[in-house]
C-alpha cells in the first residue's frame, strides 16, 4: 500500500431512513494524520455521514474503503474493521454496570486477546493520560459529564484505532467541561491521529482542523483548509451558516 | 374455658399428630418446592432464549424485508414464539397443567413431569416478556458503543446488555417467582399431593378446618418472605453501580 493511498475514502454515499434521503451522494477522502471536521446545520445529515464511516448506519448505496477494503460489502466481517475505528459519542455511552477500568479492558481482552494484567497495565497508562488514573475504580455515574467522555475517549483508544470518529463529543456537556475534552482531542491530533470530527465548536475547526467539511442537506457544499474556509466561505449557503454561529 | 382449650388441642392433635400427619404436610412442602424450583428454571431458560429471539426481531428485522436465510429463520422463531406467549399468556395454567397430564402424558400419568413441564412452559411465557422489556429498555446507545468497539451481536448481548438488563428486571422476576410459588397450589388437579393438596386432604379427613388451612396459608407465606428477602439481598449487591 502506498503511503499516498486515503485511509478512508468515500464513494457517492447515499442513506436514505424509509422517503427520507439523508445522505444524497458524499465523497470524500480522509488520509493519514488528517483531522477532518464536519461542520454543518442540526438535520444536514453530518451525524448520519460519520456513523455510516463505521457502519452504525447501514449505507443505501456508495462505497466506503477503509484500508483498501470496501467495508459496505456484505461479505465483510464489519467488526473486523471497527477494531480499528474508534468512535465517540455525544452521550458517552460508558458500560454503565462496569468500572472505568473494566470499561477500558473489556475489548481488548475479549477482542484483541490482550492478558487481563496487559490490558489494565495499557488502561491505566491511558487513563493517566487524561489526569483520570484515580478513578480506575469508579463506576461512570460518579463521574462528571467531561470524565465521562474523556474516559469514553480513552475506551476508544484503548483498541489501538487507526481512525477515531467524534459525534459531537461536547455538545451533550456543561460549558464548563468542554474545555478538558478538547483538550484531550488536541492532544491526540497532536499526536499524529487521524480524526473525523462532527462538532459545533468552530474554534476548535479552527485551530485542529487540517480540512474543514460543510455538510447541507445530505451533500458536502464547501470544503478545505480551515483558514480560507472560514476566512473566505464561497457558498451562500455556508456564509448564512456561518453568519449564524460564529 | 377449660373445654376450650381441649377442644383447641384436639383438633391441634387430629391435624398435626395422628397418623404423622405433620409428616404429610412435610412431603407436600416437599413437592410445592420441587415443582417450583424445576418450573423457575426451565422458565428462565426458556424466558431469557424467547426474550433473546423477539428482541433481536425487534431490533433487526422489524419493518425491515428478509435477505438471508438467516432471516427468514429468525422470522419463523420469532413466529413461534409470539404464538408460544399468547397461547401460554392467554388460557389458565390449570388448564395447561391437565392438558399436559390427561393428554401430553395420557400414556405414564407421570405427574410430576408433568406439573414441571406445565408450570416452566406457564413461566417462560412470563419471563419472555419481562426480559424483553428489559433488553428493549437499554439504551441503543449501549449497544452502539459495544458495536464500535467491535464486539459482534452476540458478545454485545453477552457483556453489555443481558447484564444491565437482568438488574433491571430483578424485581419483576423476583415478583414472578412468588406468582409462581403460589401457582403451584393447583398441583392436586393431576393427583400431586403438594401442600395444598395435603392441607385440603387433613381438613376432609378430620373435619376441622382451621388448623390445617392456617398452616398451609403460613407455610406459602413463609416461602414468600423467605424469597422476598434473598431477592432484595441479591438487588443490594448488584446495585453496586449505581451510586
Amino acid at each position: 500500500m502506498t503511503t499516498d493511498k486515503a485511509l478512508i475514502k468515500v464513494n457517492n454515499l447515499e442513506k436514505s431512513f424509509g422517503d427520507l434521503k439523508v445522505l444524497k451522494g458524499i465523497n470524500a477522502e480522509i488520509n493519514k494524520g488528517d483531522v477532518m471536521v464536519v461542520i454543518g446545520a442540526s438535520g444536514s445529515g453530518k451525524s448520519t455521514f460519520l456513523r455510516c464511516l463505521n457502519l452504525l448506519e447501514e449505507p443505501t448505496s456508495g462505497q466506503i474503503i477503509f484500508e483498501g477494503v470496501d467495508i459496505t460489502d456484505s461479505k465483510v466481517d464489519i467488526n473486523m474493521h471497527r477494531r480499528k475505528m474508534g468512535m465517540v459519542f455525544q452521550q458517552f455511552n460508558l458500560f454503565p454496570h462496569l468500572t472505568v477500568l473494566r470499561n477500558l479492558t473489556l475489548g481488548p481482552t475479549k477482542l484483541l486477546g490482550k492478558s487481563s494484567a496487559e490490558a489494565e497495565k495499557d488502561a491505566m497508562k491511558l487513563l493517566e493520560r487524561v489526569g483520570l488514573q484515580d478513578k480506575a475504580q469508579s463506576y461512570p455515574s460518579q463521574l462528571s459529564g467531561g470524565q465521562k467522555q474523556r474516559v469514553a475517549i480513552v475506551r476508544a483508544l484503548a483498541m489501538n484505532p487507526d481512525v477515531m470518529l467524534f459525534d459531537e463529543p461536547t455538545s451533550a456537556l456543561d460549558p464548563e467541561m468542554v474545555g478538558e475534552v478538547l483538550e484531550v482531542m488536541k492532544q491526540l491530533a497532536k499526536a499524529g491521529m487521524t480524526m473525523v470530527v462532527v462538532t459545533h465548536e468552530m474554534g476548535f475547526a479552527r485551530e485542529v482542523g487540517t480540512n474543514v467539511v460543510f455538510v447541507d442537506e445530505g451533500v458536502i457544499v464547501e470544503q478545505g483548509a480551515p483558514n480560507e474556509f472560514f476566512e473566505n466561505p464561497k457558498h451562500p449557503r455556508l456564509k448564512d451558516f456561518l453568519s449564524k454561529v460564529l | 374455658m377449660e373445654d376450650f382449650f381441649s377442644e383447641i388441642a384436639q383438633s391441634f392433635e387430629k391435624t398435626f399428630i395422628t397418623d404423622d400427619r405433620w409428616l404429610q404436610i412435610l412431603n407436600g412442602l416437599w413437592v410445592t418446592i420441587q415443582i417450583t424450583i424445576v418450573a423457575a428454571i426451565i422458565g428462565l431458560v426458556l424466558g431469557f432464549l424467547i426474550a433473546i429471539v423477539r428482541s433481536t426481531y425487534d431490533m433487526q428485522l422489524m419493518g425491515r424485508k428478509c435477505k438471508s436465510a438467516g432471516d427468514w429463520l429468525l422470522k419463523i422463531l420469532n413466529f413461534i414464539c409470539n404464538l408460544y406467549i399468547t397461547v401460554i399468556r392467554g388460557t389458565p395454567v390449570v388448564i395447561q397443567l391437565m392438558i399436559m397430564y390427561f393428554i401430553v402424558f395420557a400414556s405414564s400419568r407421570n405427574g410430576i413431569i408433568a406439573a414441571f413441564i406445565s408450570f416452566g412452559l406457564n413461566s417462560g411465557a412470563y419471563v419472555a416478556e419481562i426480559v424483553r422489556s428489559g433488553i428493549m429498555s437499554i439504551d441503543r446507545g449501549q449497544f452502539e458503543a459495544s458495536r464500535s468497539i467491535g464486539f459482534d451481536y452476540k458478545r454485545t448481548m453477552l457483556y453489555i446488555i443481558v447484564p444491565q438488563a437482568f438488574k433491571n428486571i430483578l424485581p419483576a422476576l423476583g415478583n414472578e417467582f412468588i406468582v409462581l410459588v403460589k401457582e403451584t397450589s393447583v398441583a392436586g388437579y393431576v393427583a400431586l399431593q403438594d401442600l395444598t393438596y395435603v392441607g385440603n386432604l387433613i381438613r376432609s379427613r378430620t373435619y376441622e378446618a382451621f388448623f390445617p388451612l392456617i398452616t398451609v396459608a403460613v407455610i406459602y407465606l413463609i416461602i414468600v418472605l423467605i424469597l422476598s428477602f434473598l431477592l432484595k439481598k441479591l438487588e443490594r449487591r448488584l446495585r453496586n453501580s449505581d451510586h
